[in-house]
């Protein structure tokens, strides 16, 4: 058999480069393993819809079963790479067997971070990252009256809006952080986002250090703070974020820095490897050339689409605008670009009607646009970021202005021949 | 199982057989049919599963939401351009064609 394209990681990233090498027209072999036994599924749901009851698993296949088999990609689902040799081309699985292959690509993705504190072992402590992980949490829950969430990113907050929906339990969530959301969005967004949370009848503890979580007969009972306060607790939930998995890289030597250090196209120090998605970290226009690593569906098909372009000899065309999305007691909230350097902010609409936007500015120049509830105005910041467009912090908070008629009118008359 | 046709910008067509209930896009996602990006899993937060819908099926008028993303779709828009996400299968839609742009993003 030819060595063809085997792709570690079976989910959006790896998926999607296959799908897309494909529709490219690569004819080589392709295979996709996938450490997780389920056939590949999409992920946005497992802390959204899933929790609520509202999508089932069967709902959330990423591509049919019939789909990988007319594509001839085939599936090594519950399998897990070991060791990958870059001289004798070849990947060891856990299971003893060597796959050879004749490029690969690392779609690992990343893990849930262990606790840096002691109990995270008892029973009633759950972490949220794979379908099996977000199963078992449904079932936690719908016995579970006193839950703690340690840890309010997006996905933790995503969480306990989906627990204060179901209702019937008292919700907490502990950071250590001075506010909500302090890695992925603005003090301004954080603040509106936490009351919406508190006026569901959720508890945000701000600014506590966990001490442990203690247990009783192996059963998690409380959660301990720094100070010494104590938590109820009978099931706790830790979204303290994810390790990238860029270990197989680095022992085969490839160059890492926080993450697989990629180009563009996705090709790492080996001419022959691409790594895509969350555990690739890559220069950025959209933060000065700095080097930027994304942990979203957006960055994992970019990823994909990339490098199967640069596979396959197709242009692989400009780094688009970053954005994420997350959906919380019934607001949508968008983030287009990177809030990195930003020092100047100016508001969009009215947040007394749950529909605005903040227009983050570094300078002159426009970085970032967080949008609550204006999916349409997101599309549009978009597209000004991507084309670099001059808009000012005052033309941003006018809402008169239409800016999709403005700007990107004016751009595309100006891009005509 | 209500058939919907999907035919690429080079008229190539594809028959899936699609259950009611689930959305036009995702019956093209699970079948990969080419185009459909989706970005975002049909939560109406992208944009990337524009389609131009064939006349005569009674579909839904598309919601104030849905229209103002139309307003930003990569492809040209035209009168029948929708979001596959926001359109629900149902045995009134067997037959339908839709149409897909040569652009998502």
């Amino acid at each position: 058999m030819r060595d063809g394209m085997l792709i570690l990681g079976a989910s959006h990233a790896g998926v999607l480069l296959a799908a897309t090498l494909r529709e490219n027209g690569w004819e080589e072999p392709i295979t996709i393993v996938g450490e997780e036994p389920s056939p590949p599924y999409q992920r946005p749901p497992l802390s959204k819809g899933l929790i609520a009851g509202e999508v089932e698993p069967e709902d959330l296949a990423l591509r049919s079963f019939g789909f990988f088999r007319d594509a001839e990609i085939s599936l090594e689902l519950g399998s897990a790479a070991v060791a990958v040799d870059p001289a004798g081309r070849e990947v060891t699985l856990s299971d003893g067997r060597r796959l050879r292959y004749g490029c690969l690509a690392l779609a690992t993705g990343a893990t849930a971070r262990p606790a840096p504190f002691e109990g995270a072992d008892l029973d009633g402590v759950a972490v949220l990252r794979t379908l099996s992980d977000a199963l078992m949490l449904r079932e936690r829950i719908a016995a579970a009256g006193e839950v703690v969430i340690v840890g309010a990113g997006y996905i933790g907050l995503e969480l306990s809006a989906g627990l204060a929906a179901l209702g019937g339990r008292h919700v907490t969530v502990v950071d250590c952080g001075r506010r909500i959301l302090a890695r992925a969005a603005s003090a301004t967004l954080a603040t509106f986002v936490a009351e919406r949370h508190r006026h569901a009848g959720t508890r945000l503890i701000l600014g506590a250090r966990i001490a442990r979580l203690n247990g009783a007969g192996g059963r998690v009972t409380d959660v301990e703070l720094a100070d010494g306060s104590r938590i109820a607790a009978d099931l706790v939930v830790l979204a303290i974020g994810v390790r990238r998995n860029d270990h197989l890289a680095r022992v085969a030597g490839l160059a890492c820095d926080d993450g697989v250090l990629v180009n563009r196209a996705g090709r790492t120090s080996d001419p022959r490897i691409v790594a895509l998605g969350d555990c690739a970290v890559r220069h950025s226009r959209f933060a000065d050339g700095a080097l930027v690593r994304l942990e979203c569906v957006q960055n994992a098909q970019d990823g994909a689409r990339a490098a199967a372009a640069g596979l396959t000899g197709k242009p692989v065309g400009m780094e688009p605008t970053p954005w994420f999305w997350s959906d919380q007691l019934g607001l949508r909230l968008q983030t287009a670009g990177l809030t990195s350097g930003v020092d100047r902010t100016v508001q969009r609409g009215s947040r007394e009607q749950g529909r605005f936007s903040l227009w983050h500015f570094a300078g002159p120049r426009l970085r970032a646009v967080e949008t609550v509830n204006a999916p349409a105005e997101h599309l549009v910041a978009r597209k000004l970021l991507q084309a670099g467009c001059p808009i000012s912090p005052a033309e941003a908070a006018d809402t008169r202005i239409d800016l999709g008629a403005r700007f990107l009118r004016r751009e595309m008359a100006l891009s005509a021949p | 199982m209500p058939t919907i046709i999907y035919e690429q910008p080079d008229g190539i067509r594809r028959r899936v057989d699609a259950p009611e209930g689930i959305d036009l896009m995702l019956a093209a996602k699970r079948n990969g049919v080419r185009g459909i990006e989706a970005d975002c899993g049909g939560a109406c937060a992208c944009a990337t599963c524009h389609v131009y819908v064939g006349d005569g099926f009674p579909l839904p008028e598309p919601e104030p939401e849905e229209q103002a993303m139309l307003a930003e779709v990569a492809a040209e828009r035209l009168p029948q351009s929708r979001l596959a996400c926001q359109i629900t299968i149902t045995s009134a839609l067997d037959g339908l064609v839709l149409r897909i742009p040569a652009r998502q993003f």
